[in-house]
């Protein structure tokens, strides 16, 4: 058996006494490209929080290529090989455009010379420009990121993520707010980063660009599994279907009866 | 060089290396309201090995830096945990301790002050203040700048990233606080005189708006802040006068008038500290500005942001 780039395995959040997600499993293979999607509040940003480190799970373990990373600090998780972008952009603001670039290959640092050499003209920032420049965004580097664009600011936190050169990126929702256009060169842009062999974990609303793009999606709802299969049959599972459209009985024409609100009482 | 121009220009070096010292935690998102604890800290460090031991200022200079970094260091730890309004009243009840130890130790004159014996003229300052900034426009320049940047705008993220953000800001305000207390000897020794008095939190409040209302983004900000705000009492010295005579006359009163009230210069200090905060409250120098003047916006980048 191949190891899974991620495995999930049985992962639970409480805050307090509010359970947000319980008792999560699924992966995520090496190579693969996974979206994560559930309604609003199922707790697909948790779980992204819960595997970058920004939460502690309450019970369950994260694996990272077979490696529990349960109690890695998140600042480490980085250098273990996985980035992620945020579902609100939180590029720096006072940073230009390659300052923030180069924040993203932190965690390729390793000594304390790469912390006192300045940037300018070195390898760091030389390869800051050719990531940008493959990505078609050269035209800014020097500008600071708060008065650019939405759409641009959404695509270079996806080049900051890819700047620690992960093996897995997280994607929060990289296509809210974007047009058609921009979405469908942002699949183009993410199947290029797929074909490097960099595994995806997607969080995303729109169904089009996570049929596109990912093979696997894994569905949640109320902070439970309710689906994990093929994103070709997931629109079909009457399960994710109650989870977006209310329960049956509310949906179809005339199933209110007698006996469903009986069940209910039951 | 006159008297007058040589203690213009000592101060001026001090408050530089002295709002370099407050830039350095603001820039990595810590409010130092402690300034005139650190300053404190070097001044008398300075002073008392000068004083009791005679040691010359070569030494008792970076001694100043390194006791106040050391100490600066060790309060980070416990004194970073708190945040916004609280840190900025951890770091002035600091002060508030630094001022009170002293005024209470015999050994550092008290109330009375300690003399210091050797002096410095205005060349050493103004020599330290030049490495000073060069330093600080280095430090800027680095990886280790970058992450003091970053975690300014964003902890959560700047750590997701792989910043050590304790480190980072441990380092920062400790390098600040041996700047501050480089100050502090640079003060012992230009003015040949120490009391704890002349450490008040006016002091603290003072070196913090160099810092605020000069800017916080590039390593210019506290030049420009504390030279504007060093220089504006002298400048308002010499023309508040012929301000005066010149309205009066505008009025019809052509006899002399009484020179203004010195704190006529308090007042308007007070009126632009308002407009600044007002009107660039991001500081004078912001990185907007300084890549305005650096780059000319070329047709290509021009229309690269219409087809976004």
């Amino acid at each position: 058996m191949t190891t899974d780039m991620l495995s999930i395995e049985g992962v639970s959040k409480n805050f307090g006494g509010l359970s947000v997600i319980s008792e999560v499993s699924f992966s995520v293979p090496e190579g693969g490209r996974v979206a994560l999607i559930g309604p609003n509040g199922a707790g697909k940003t948790t779980m992204f929080n819960l595997v970058s480190g920004v939460y502690r799970q309450t019970a369950g373990a994260i694996r990272l290529r077979g490696h529990d990373i349960s109690n890695v600090p998140s600042r480490k998780r980085v250098r273990l090989g996985m980035a992620r972008s945020f579902q609100n952009i939180r590029l720096m603001p006072h940073l230009s455009v390659i300052e923030n670039v180069m924040l993203g290959q932190q965690a390729r640092t390793k000594s304390l010379a790469d912390m006192a050499m300045p940037l300018s003209g070195s390898r760091w920032r030389r390869e800051a420009e050719t990531l940008l420049g493959e990505m078609g965004l050269d035209t800014y580097p020097g500008e600071v990121v708060a008065t650019l664009p939405y759409g641009i600011r959404k695509k270079i936190e996806v080049v900051r993520a890819l700047a620690a050169q992960p093996q897995l990126l997280l994607l929060d929702e990289p296509a809210a707010g974007l047009n058609q256009t921009e979405t469908a060169s942002l699949r183009d842009f993410l199947m290029g980063i797929s074909r490097r062999g960099v595994t995806l974990l997607v969080v995303e609303h729109d169904m089009g660009l996570v049929r596109s793009l990912c093979d696997h999606a894994v569905v949640l709802n109320f902070g439970r599994k309710i689906y994990e299969g093929s994103t070709q049959t997931v629109h079909e599972d009457p399960l994710v279907l109650e989870a977006y459209l209310g329960p049956r009985h509310n949906v179809a024409q005339g199933a209110v009866t007698n006996n469903g609100v009986a069940g209910d009482a039951a | 060089m006159s008297g007058y121009w040589a203690g213009i220009l000592s101060i001026l070096a001090i408050n530089i290396v002295f709002a370099y010292g407050i830039f350095l935690p603001v820039a990595t998102g810590q409010l130092n309201l402690g300034g005139a604890g650190f300053q404190a800290l070097g001044a008398y460090a300075a002073a008392y090995a000068s004083a009791s031991f005679g040691l010359p200022v070569y030494v008792t200079i970076p001694l100043a830096a390194l006791l106040a970094g050391a100490i600066g260091a060790l309060i980070a730890f416990p004194i970073l945990r708190t945040r916004g309004v609280y840190l900025v009243l951890a770091t002035f009840a600091f002060a508030e301790v630094v001022a009170g130890s002293i005024l209470n130790s015999e050994t550092l004159g008290g109330a009375m002050g300690l003399s210091v014996p050797a002096f410095i003229d205005w060349q050493i300052p103004v020599a330290v203040a030049v490495l000073v900034s060069l330093f600080v426009f280095y430090l800027m320049s680095t990886r280790f700048g970058l992450t003091m940047r970053a975690a300014h705008d964003d902890e959560v993220v700047t750590d997701l990233m792989g910043v050590n953000i304790r480190k980072t800001q441990v380092t920062a305000f400790g390098l600040g606080a041996a700047l501050a207390g480089l100050a502090g000897g640079l003060y012992a020794h230009t003015f040949s005189f120490v009391e704890i008095q002349g450490f008040n939190a006016v002091v603290s409040i003072y070196v913090l708006l160099y810092v605020l209302l000069g800017g916080t983004q590039t390593a210019w900000g506290p030049i420009v802040g504390a030279t504007f705000f060093t220089m504006l009492p002298e400048v308002l010295r010499e023309t508040l006068p012929t301000v005066k005579q010149t309205l009066a006359t505008l009025v019809g009163i052509t006899e002399p008038v009484a020179p203004p009230d010195e704190s006529w210069r308090l007042v308007i200090l007070g009126v632009l500290t308002v407009l600044m905060m007002a009107f660039r409250p991001e500081g004078l120098i912001t990185r907007t500005m300084m890549e305005r003047l650096q780059f000319r916006r070329s047709p290509s980048r021009a229309a690269a942001e219409v087809s976004a």
